[in-house]
């Protein structure tokens, strides 16, 4: 997993999951699951309307 | 012990419930799933719709109705109003209460022979020679298998069921704007309008809006295009316009959002399957709105999905039906949104406020986007290259 979800600051709008290029994301109730295939292409830290993610250096 | 439907609509949101129904009327066995425990809630959605598209698919009900409002307001960046009031289109616009619209929208489907289940996600498709013909599901940690004539992805932004049929319902950075609203409490605010900030400052590539919601409240916020945002862009603008605005304003719900803004998206259906609403990017791109092309897509979806099952022929050919009932309707509208939409987004504020003074004085008789671009038009002739093609 590579990319770190702040669950105290995600407000679960499903934005990055939209954006995702390779399916890596999923939205379940108020819990983001982050997948293994990600390619950490960023798409998702720009859309998040909170700044709830950060690809982990 | 796998069980059987006519027709399984995933998401439980005015495009999958308005969906469930028509089916249903037209005598199609339905099951609508929900993956939250509450349909409606959380909402992501600024709740603003046309009085007349809310009445061509469900008789209004104070119970649902947060406002009337009887015109809108944009303000340009450098704060010159353009006010319209009291003009026709259908009466203008309702703000509603989402949570129990959504709710009040699957009861209607239910009555009409709908089966529910919330908290119930879908985690995968049935197919058989490349067609849909099911969904699995997973509901309280236990997976179940369920037939289907039709599948009906109304899964919204987030939408799985299209990827998985084989349908790119990706957005791209630029064809996505991301939304921050406050549900704020601020009896200065204006209850009988709808208003929208236009300006690089306020929203790059979007607008900022303020509905009212009654009882002194309204939904504030804002929306800005993907590829101009950074990682919680939105909701730092968003406190901004709030305190400068309203400072004195309570805030008493926080909602965040994705709006699909692409062009308009074909190839919505598949063997076995159907996208509607936000899932096939039905939002206006100009102005975001999105209830309304949903319900009427959904209307349409719903009633293709069951005359195709009684035909025994469920086949992208003829579930293309709805597609092409879905752009006669609506495609060349969205259209000219998208157009418009991404030649607004290129403008300075300087450009934005040249084109609202234009406009200044000028008496609408229709509140829609068609007469503002004529109106603009003819206060602008050098504009002809602009708009000549949107009229």
């Amino acid at each position: 997993m590579v990319v770190d979800v702040n669950r105290y600051v995600c407000g679960y709008c499903g934005a990055c999951v939209s954006v995702c290029p390779v399916d890596a994301l999923e939205l379940v109730e108020t819990w983001l699951e982050v997948h293994e295939c990600c390619t950490e292409c960023g798409a998702c830290v720009r859309v998040c309307p909170v700044g709830a993610l950060e690809v982990r250096a | 012990m796998s069980e059987s439907y006519d027709v399984v609509v995933v998401g439980a949101g005015p495009a999958g419930s308005i969906a469930a129904r028509a089916a249903a009327r037209e005598g199609a066995r339905v099951l609508l799933i929900e993956k939250r425990q509450t349909i409606g809630d959380p909402v992501r959605c600024a709740e603003g719709i046309a009085k007349e598209a809310v009445h061509r698919h469900i008789d209004p009900d104070p119970r649902w109705i947060a406002a009337e409002v009887e015109g809108f307001r944009i303000v340009s960046p450098d704060g010159t109003p353009l006010e319209m009031r009291g003009v026709s289109s259908g009466e203008v616009g309702y703000v509603l209460e989402r949570k129990l619209f959504d709710r009040a929208l699957a009861s209607d489907a239910v009555q009409h022979g709908v089966d529910v289940r919330v908290k119930t996600r879908a985690v995968g498709l049935l197919r058989s020679d490349g067609a849909v013909r099911g969904v699995v599901m997973e509901h309280l940690g236990e997976r179940h298998e369920v037939e289907a004539g039709v599948v009906i992805g109304a899964d919204g932004i987030e939408s799985k069921v299209g990827r998985w049929a084989g349908i790119d319902t990706r957005l791209a950075l630029k064809d996505i704007d991301v939304c921050a609203q406050m549900l704020v409490h601020d009896p200065s605010i204006d209850q009988s309008i709808c208003q929208f900030y236009l300006g690089n400052e306020v929203a790059p590539g979007g607008y900022a809006w303020i509905f009212p919601k009654g009882n002194e409240c309204a939904n504030v916020g804002l929306g800005m295009l993907g590829s101009r945002s950074n990682g919680g862009l939105p909701m730092q603008r968003l406190r901004r316009f709030v305190s400068e605005r309203l400072p004195k304003a309570n805030i008493l719900e926080v909602m965040v959002g994705g709006v699909p803004v692409s062009e308009p998206m074909h190839g919505i259906v598949a063997d076995g399957l159907m996208l509607v609403g936000d899932a096939a990017h039905q939002s206006s791109a100009l102005t975001g709105g999105g209830i309304a092309n949903a319900m009427d897509a959904g209307a349409i979806a719903g009633r293709v999905a069951a005359a195709a099952i009684a035909d025994e022929d469920t086949s992208r050919e003829r579930l293309s039906e709805y597609e092409r009932e879905w752009f006669e309707l609506k495609g060349k509208s969205l259209k000219r949104d998208w157009v418009v939409k991404e030649r607004l987004v290129k403008l300075t504020d300087e450009q934005l406020n040249g084109f609202m003074h234009s406009l200044q004085g000028v008496e609408f008789r229709e509140m829609h986007v068609h007469e503002i671009l004529v109106h603009l038009l003819k206060r602008n002739p050098k504009l002809l290259w602009w708009l000549k093609d949107l009229l």
